[in-house]
C-alpha cells in the first residue's frame, strides 16, 4: 500500500463522510427544534437528487438544482404540516413509527415515479473521466464540488443560526420551548422551518453527490442510518461534532475495503453505531455529565 | 378472545375454504400463521414490555437461514463415520435422492430447529444486554442497525447463498405421517400444524401476561423507574422478554423455511421488520389477539398479491394512518368508537 493509495481512500472517505455530515446536521436541526429524530431524513437526499435529475433536461443545471432544493423544502414543510403539527404531545414511540412510515411513503412514491433504475445527475464540471490530481492522488472534480458545497452549507447554517432573527428564535426553541413561546416566538412555525431547512440541505447534498454515488429510490435508508450514526458520534445536536464524526466514519468505511469484502462496507458504519450506542451514547465530543442527564 | 375462539375460527376457515373450493388459500393461510409467531413475540415485546424492535426480521431470518444452512449441507462423504451412523440410529439424519439420482445425506431438521433456536437465543442475549439499556430513538436505531447487519451478512456470505438465498431445503418430518412441506397433498395438515403451533404460542404468551412476570412487565411499560422502585429487576425482565420474542420469531422462520423449501435475503430486509411493527401497531400494541388477527388478514391479502406493486406502500400507509389517528389500535380508536356509538343509537332509535 503506497501513500498515494492511502490518500485515495482518504479522499473517497471524506467525500461520503461529508454527505453523512450533512444528513446528520439535518437530523440535528429537526431534533433541536422538536426532540424528534426524523427517520425520513435520508429520503430528502434521494428526493432532491431525483427531482433535479428529472428537471435537468428542461432547465440549466444550477436552476434545476435550485428548483429541486426548493421543491424538497416544500415537501419537508408538507410532512411537518400533515404528520407532525397537529399532534398533541405525541410519545416518542409514536413519533418514531410515524416518521418511519413517512419515509416508506416517500420512498414508495419515488419507486412509482422513477422506477427501479439507477439514475445520476450530470457532472458539474468535466465528465466521468476527468480528474484532478492532488498530492499524487487523482480524484474527480465532483469530489471538490461535494467538499465545497458541504463546507458552504456548514458555514451558511452557522451564520444563519447566529446572525439572523429566525436562526436565533430557532435556537431559543431548542433551549426551551415554553420560554421561547413566552418571548413571542411562533414555536410551531419554527418546527416547520426546521423541517424545510433540513429537507433543503439534504436535497442539496443529494444533488452534488448524485454524479458520484448515483441515486436509486431506496438509497435513503442507508444514508439515514449512517447520518444518524454520525449525529450520535458527534453528539446529538452538535453540528460541528457531526462534521468531524462524518469525516471519521467516511474514512473508516472506505478504509474497511482494505480488510473486508466490499459487501460488508455498509455493515462497518452500523457496527460503529452499535459500538457508540453501547459505550458512549453522549457522543465522542459530548460531555459525559451532560449525557448522563439525558435519556438514551 | 380466548384461544378456544381462535381454534374454532381456524376450523371454520378450513371448512369454509374446502366448501368453497378454494383450498389453495390454505397455503397462504399457513404461511401467515408462521409470520404470526413473529407478530406474537413482537407484540409481547412492544405492547407489554414497551420496547420497540426494528430488527425482528433479522431474528426470523437468523432462524430460517440457520436451519436452511444445516439441512442442505450434504454429508454423503462422511456418511459412514461413527458420528453420523449414531445420528442415523437416532433418526437425526435424512437420506434423500436428489433430482440427478445421487444420494444425499442431510442432518435432520430437528437438529436445524435446535441449532436455530439456540443460535438465535444466544444472538438475542448478546445483542439484548447492551441494546436494552437504550430507550426511544436510540433503541429503535440500534435494533434497526442490528437488522441491517443481519441483512448484509446473509446477502454477502457464501454459506447463506448471497443474493440467491438457500433453496432445496428438505421438508420437516414432524411426526410420523405429519411433514411440514408445501406440497399440495399435505396442505390441510400443514394448515393445522401451523395454526396449532401459533395457538400454542399464543396460549403460552397469554398465560405469561396474566402471571406475576406479566404484571411486572406491564408495570415496566407504565414506568420503568416505578417498576424498578417496586422491586422489579427491569433489566433482567426486558432481556428475558427480548430473548423469548426473538426465539418465537426464529421458530417461525425455521418452519416457514421448511414449508417453502427455501429462504432469501428479502426475509431479513428492513421493510419486513417495519411491516411487523406496523401489524402490531394496527392491533393496538398491547393486544395480542388483535395483532394476530390483523396479521392473518393483512398477511393473507399481501401474500395473495392483492396489493400488487403497492405492497410496501400499503403497509407504510397503514402504519402512518394508525399512528396518527388510532395509536391505541383500530378497534379502540375514538373515531371508530364514536361511529359505533352513533350506529347503535340510530338502530335503537329505529327500533323504538
Amino acid at each position: 500500500m503506497t501513500a498515494e493509495h492511502l490518500l485515495q481512500f482518504v479522499f473517497s472517505g471524506i467525500t461520503s463522510g461529508s454527505i453523512y455530515a450533512i444528513v446528520a446536521i439535518g437530523f440535528n436541526i429537526v431534533y433541536n427544534a422538536t426532540g424528534i429524530i426524523n427517520f425520513a431524513q435520508g429520503e430528502f437526499v434521494m428526493l432532491g437528487a431525483m427531482i433535479a435529475i428529472s428537471l435537468d433536461p428542461f432547465l440549466p443545471l444550477p436552476l434545476a438544482i435550485a428548483a429541486a432544493v426548493a421543491l424538497t423544502a416544500g415537501i419537508g414543510a408538507l410532512v411537518e404540516l400533515l404528520f407532525i403539527r397537529w399532534l398533541d404531545r405525541p410519545g416518542v414511540l409514536r413519533m418514531i413509527v410515524i416518521t418511519i412510515g413517512v419515509s416508506i411513503l416517500l420512498r414508495e412514491v419515488a419507486h412509482h415515479v422513477w422506477g427501479e433504475s439507477v439514475l445520476s445527475l450530470a457532472y458539474f464540471t468535466g465528465n466521468e473521466c476527468s480528474s484532478v490530481c492532488i498530492l499524487g492522488a487523482c480524484v474527480s472534480p465532483q469530489v471538490l464540488w461535494v467538499l465545497g458545497v458541504s463546507a458552504a452549507i456548514v458555514v451558511g447554517l452557522t451564520l444563519f443560526f447566529s446572525l439572523t432573527l429566525t436562526g436565533t428564535a430557532m435556537r431559543a426553541c431548542a433551549a426551551s420551548r415554553p420560554a421561547a413561546q413566552l418571548c413571542g416566538v411562533q414555536v410551531r412555525n419554527m418546527v416547520a422551518i426546521a423541517f424545510m431547512l433540513s429537507a433543503a440541505i439534504g436535497a442539496l447534498a443529494g444533488c452534488v453527490v448524485s454524479p458520484i454515488t448515483q441515486t436509486r429510490y431506496d438509497c435513503g435508508t442507508s444514508l439515514a442510518i449512517k447520518g444518524f450514526t454520525t449525529a450520535i458520534m458527534g453528539g446529538m445536536g452538535n453540528s460541528l461534532g457531526a462534521v468531524a464524526a462524518g469525516l471519521i466514519i467516511g474514512v473508516l468505511e472506505s478504509a474497511s475495503v482494505i480488510a473486508l469484502p466490499l459487501a460488508y462496507k455498509d455493515a462497518v458504519a452500523i457496527a460503529i453505531l452499535l459500538g457508540i450506542l453501547f459505550f458512549r451514547p453522549s457522543g465522542m465530543f459530548g460531555s459525559r455529565e451532560a449525557g448522563a442527564l439525558r435519556e438514551f | 378472545m380466548p384461544v378456544g375462539v381462535l381454534a374454532l375460527a381456524m376450523i371454520a376457515v378450513q371448512l369454509l375454504c374446502a366448501a368453497a373450493g378454494v383450498d389453495y388459500y390454505l397455503t397462504q393461510l399457513t404461511m401467515v400463521a408462521y409470520y404470526g409467531l413473529v407478530i406474537a413475540g413482537l407484540c409481547l415485546l412492544m405492547g407489554y414490555a414497551g420496547q420497540i424492535s426494528l430488527g425482528h426480521a433479522g431474528f426470523f431470518a437468523a432462524g430460517g437461514y440457520a436451519t436452511a444452512a444445516i439441512t442442505t449441507w450434504n454429508l454423503a462423504a462422511a456418511a459412514d463415520t461413527p458420528l453420523l451412523r449414531g445420528a442415523a440410529a437416532l433418526r437425526l439424519v435424512l437420506r434423500l435422492t436428489d433430482p440427478y439420482g445421487r444420494e444425499v445425506v442431510y442432518l435432520s431438521p430437528w437438529i436445524g430447529l435446535a441449532v436455530a433456536v439456540a443460535a438465535t437465543a444466544l444472538l438475542a442475549l448478546l445483542i439484548g444486554v447492551p441494546v436494552l439499556k437504550l430507550k426511544g430513538h436510540y433503541l429503535a436505531m440500534a435494533t434497526l442497525g442490528f437488522g441491517t447487519i443481519i441483512y448484509r451478512v446473509v446477502l454477502g456470505a457464501r454459506v447463506f447463498g448471497e443474493a440467491d438465498g438457500i433453496s432445496d431445503v428438505p421438508p420437516f418430518p414432524l411426526l410420523p405421517g405429519v411433514i411440514v412441506d408445501g406440497a399440495r397433498a399435505v396442505r390441510t395438515v400443514n394448515f393445522y400444524v401451523a395454526w396449532g403451533l401459533l395457538l400454542a404460542a399464543l396460549a403460552l404468551i397469554a398465560n405469561l401476561i396474566h402471571s406475576r412476570p406479566g404484571r411486572a412487565l406491564r408495570a415496566l411499560h407504565g414506568s420503568e423507574e416505578a417498576a424498578s422502585a417496586m422491586g422489579v429487576d427491569t433489566a433482567r425482565l426486558k432481556l428475558h422478554v427480548f430473548v423469548v420474542s426473538a426465539v418465537l420469531a426464529a421458530i417461525g422462520g425455521v418452519f416457514l423455511t421448511h414449508f417453502n423449501g427455501g429462504i432469501g435475503p428479502s426475509e431479513a430486509g428492513i421493510l419486513k421488520s417495519v411491516r411487523y411493527v406496523a401489524i402490531v401497531a394496527v392491533g393496538g400494541m398491547a393486544n395480542l389477539w388483535g395483532a394476530v388477527t390483523w396479521s392473518a388478514v393483512l398477511g393473507f391479502l399481501s401474500l395473495r398479491g392483492y396489493f400488487g406493486s403497492f405492497d410496501d406502500a400499503v403497509f407504510g400507509t397503514i402504519l402512518v394512518l394508525v399512528m396518527l389517528f388510532a395509536p391505541e389500535g383500530v378497534t379502540r380508536s375514538p373515531y371508530v368508537l364514536r361511529a359505533v356509538a352513533a350506529i347503535r343509537k340510530r338502530v335503537a332509535g329505529g327500533a323504538a
